[in-house]
């Protein structure tokens, strides 16, 4: 029997670590990677509440998130691809086209 | 210590190390690989949970699908380590986003210590779940009977994800004239017919 506080912590820190991926990384394939950890780590946190209160709806939600999970790494390394043809860099300090 | 909160640290520990471990590598490929090994250690989690189909899900699916998707980029877009990242970016940006980053995170420790939840989780290991909770039939039944439309709208989603990717990913047709597109998907594609239809010859 473990106390549900510590899932919500093991959530909570992979979603900062995820966080802080997004803020600092200037890999732009390192930072699609730290927006999936965040989607994770939303998912422990939704499996934790499940098994608490003993129903399976939180299964069906995290099937769910998997599935976006999917397109959005599929979208964007597309778009990684076209980037990239275009700009010959990974940086994303140099993906600066729109910044006014 | 029960067995229960051994597996419980150790598979935390491997979680938030691998997770640290992928922001913190400068070569790509590493990162994917440390990102798949905070994965295994998140299901780990989800069986002591008792989701053994969204384990099983979880490594299928995201280790063996889109982490190999991401790994396919990467040599597709032939990086060699750490050549391609230039100069850092300014230090006054570099200080506010570490401020921001790790200030989100604390706010939302505190606000779990001090919120209400204070139950305690069923965990066991696998013979120790109780009867047929969270097995692939009865995920299947929920999905094909309450959570039917968000399920088929999936579907929709997907569809559009792949379309999508294709028609991003590929070069304008009107750029190089009637050259072939250098893109992977319709490449492999092409080159596939084309293998069909030699080996189909005699």
């Amino acid at each position: 029997m473990i106390n549900i506080t510590a899932y919500l912590l093991v959530g909570v820190v992979l979603f900062g670590i995820g966080v802080i991926g997004v803020m600092i990384s200037r890999n732009i394939i390192v930072l699609l990677m730290s927006v999936e950890l965040m989607l994770n780590a939303a998912n422990v946190v939704i499996i934790a509440f499940s098994r608490t209160l003993n129903l399976m709806d939180g299964h069906a939600f995290v099937f769910l998130v998997l599935t976006v999970a999917a397109a959005e790494a599929a979208v964007g390394l597309a778009m990684v691809i076209t980037i990239y043809n275009n700009r010959r860099t990974i940086n994303i300090d140099r993906y600066s086209l729109l910044k006014w | 210590m029960s067995i229960d909160g051994i597996v419980f640290f150790i598979s935390t520990f491997v979680a938030v190390f691998g997770a640290i471990m992928m922001i913190a590598q400068r070569n790509p490929v590493a990162s994917v690989l440390y990102f798949i090994l905070s994965l295994v250690a998140q299901s780990v989690l989800y069986i002591q949970l008792g989701a053994l189909f969204v384990s099983a899900i979880l490594i299928i699916v995201y280790s063996g699908a889109i982490l190999v998707l991401f790994l396919f980029v990467i040599m597709l877009l032939n990086l060699r380590g750490t050549e391609d990242l230039g100069a850092a970016s300014p230090t006054i940006s570099n200080i506010t986003k570490y401020i921001l980053a790790v200030g989100l995170t604390l706010e939302f420790v505190f606000v779990i210590r001090a919120s209400i939840f204070s139950y305690p989780v069923a965990t066991g290991v696998v013979g120790n779940t109780t009867g047929d909770f969270g097995t692939a039939e009865q995920v299947a039944t929920l999905l094909f009977t309450r959570y039917l439309y968000p399920f088929e709208l999936t579907s929709i989603l997907l569809l559009t994800a792949i379309v999508g990717a294709v028609i991003i990913a590929r070069k304008e047709p009107g750029n190089e004239g009637t050259a072939a597109p250098e893109s992977g998907m319709i490449k492999e594609t092409k080159s596939e017919m084309t293998v069909d239809e030699v080996t189909s010859e005699p």
